[in-house]
């Protein structure tokens, strides 16, 4: 009885360090897993949403998979979908609060995408998939690396439209007034929507030419 | 009456669901395959939007809004329970898809097995609480309204679902660069898509 048969794992083991790391590149929820893409591109024309976005989505995507990795043996199959949407609603409502009362003008912008933070895919995915069968600290570290990997990508692409469509990076000038005079004129196509898309597609393009194993057959 | 046409033609043109606010991409993107079965969530998508959005009109104009629960006693005049617009909209969305989930297998059995797994999960699709959110803040103003929105980008949604499903039917016969095959030229197709639906931005209603 005194004797400690199971050995502890310990908190930042290779196994647990992989939850991380797998989902920035090989198993990233956007590009690989194609979750959550829904509310994921509407706010990268700015670098600030994008990251105000990422920090709510792993917040709500960290907490959620912990409280349901705490429950996982008491939620009952057949209603398990009504369960996880209202922990998953609970979140949200708790971080657009917190938004609305210390960022407003930013709460402003993301206007709906916040509350869509609860049908965004990756959160359902990764409940369903890791946090109902697995405790809860490895779900912790699962919450943060697939958060990162949506951030990642959030904050690559709206690097990109941000530099080219406003010639700035977090409100910040870079392009120098210099190049305006020379005749330089802001990309106004990275602004719009579709240009999201489009960065997207690209980045998915170089990531699966230099990793083969996630190409299509098709 | 012309309000409410206006509004309709603008939400499946120029507010466009997938083309400038990218909801519902998991699923535009996942059942595109093939148009048979992407008419078939198209639809499905246009009738939940359809019935969730004026429902959620109602929920919020009469129980939520700021000093909207007067009608019940004016004690209640100060209430605002606004922020309980989301888990209440998205209980609403849950129980009117397992509706259409058990009429649908009803009346037509073959279009329930195509659908498989993603008529439930129309629930979380975004389209459809994101309809119920710009709802709300936007405003309408009438029931006609709130119904012409929902009716509206419902049919945007299936009208993208359907063209991106007919250009991936055809694309499958071109040469395609190998690492932008499946997921990464629809991405670029949705993009080029949405670009051409841009042009409807100069109509002014």
């Amino acid at each position: 009885m005194s004797e400690e048969k199971q050995e502890r794992e310990p908190l930042f083991s290779a196994k647990n360090l992989k939850l991380v790391k797998g989902p920035l590149n090989m198993n990233n929820p956007i590009t690989v897993q194609v979750l959550g893409i829904c509310s994921a591109l509407a706010v990268t024309a700015k670098m600030k949403p994008a990251i105000v976005m990422t920090i709510s989505v792993m917040v709500v995507l960290a907490a959620s998979n912990v409280v349901i990795s705490f429950l996982r043996n008491g939620i009952p199959p057949r209603i398990r979908i009504i369960v996880q949407l209202v922990v998953i609603a609970t979140m949200v409502i708790l971080v657009d609060q917190v938004l609305k009362a210390f960022v407003y003008d930013i709460s402003k912008q993301l206007s709906v995408f916040v509350g869509l933070i609860i049908t965004n895919c990756i959160l359902m995915g990764r409940l369903e998939a890791f946090a109902m069968s697995n405790k809860p600290w490895p779900a912790f570290l699962d919450g943060i690396g697939n958060a990162l990997g949506y951030g990642l990508i959030l904050i690559v692409v709206s690097f990109f439209r941000e530099l080219f469509g406003s010639g700035s990076i977090l409100g910040l000038q870079v392009v120098p007034q210099g190049f305006y005079s020379f005749g330089y004129v802001n990309n106004g196509l990275m602004i719009l929507p579709p240009m999201a898309l489009i960065t997207i597609g690209v980045i998915i393009w170089v990531q699966r030419y230099y990793n083969r194993d996630l190409l299509e057959k098709n | 009456m012309q309000e409410i046409f206006n509004i309709f033609i603008k939400s499946i043109f120029i507010d466009n669901m997938i083309f400038a606010y990218f909801l519902g991409m998991c699923s535009y993107l996942a059942v595109s395959k093939t148009v048979k079965t992407s008419v078939g969530l198209g639809v499905a998508v246009i009738f939940v939007l359809g019935i969730t959005v004026p429902v959620d009109y109602l929920l919020n104009e009469y129980v939520l809004k700021a000093g909207a629960l007067k009608w019940l006693d004016p004690a209640f005049a100060s209430a605002d329970l606004s922020f309980l617009s989301f888990i209440l909209f998205i209980a609403i969305i849950a129980s009117m898809v397992q509706l259409v989930e058990m009429v649908v297998e009803k009346f037509s059995p073959a279009l329930y097995n195509s659908l498989g797994i993603f008529l439930p999960l129309i629930a979380v699709n975004c389209a459809i609480l994101g309809g119920s959110l710009f709802m709300e803040e936007r405003d309408y103003q009438s029931l006609g309204q709130a119904t012409a929105f929902g009716l509206g980008s419902g049919v945007g949604w299936f009208l993208a679902i359907v063209g991106i499903a007919a250009i991936r039917e055809k694309i499958r016969y071109s040469n395609v660069p190998p690492a932008l095959r499946g997921l990464g030229i629809t991405f670029i197709l949705t993009g080029l898509m949405g670009i051409a639906f841009m042009s409807f931005l100069g109509i002014k209603l």
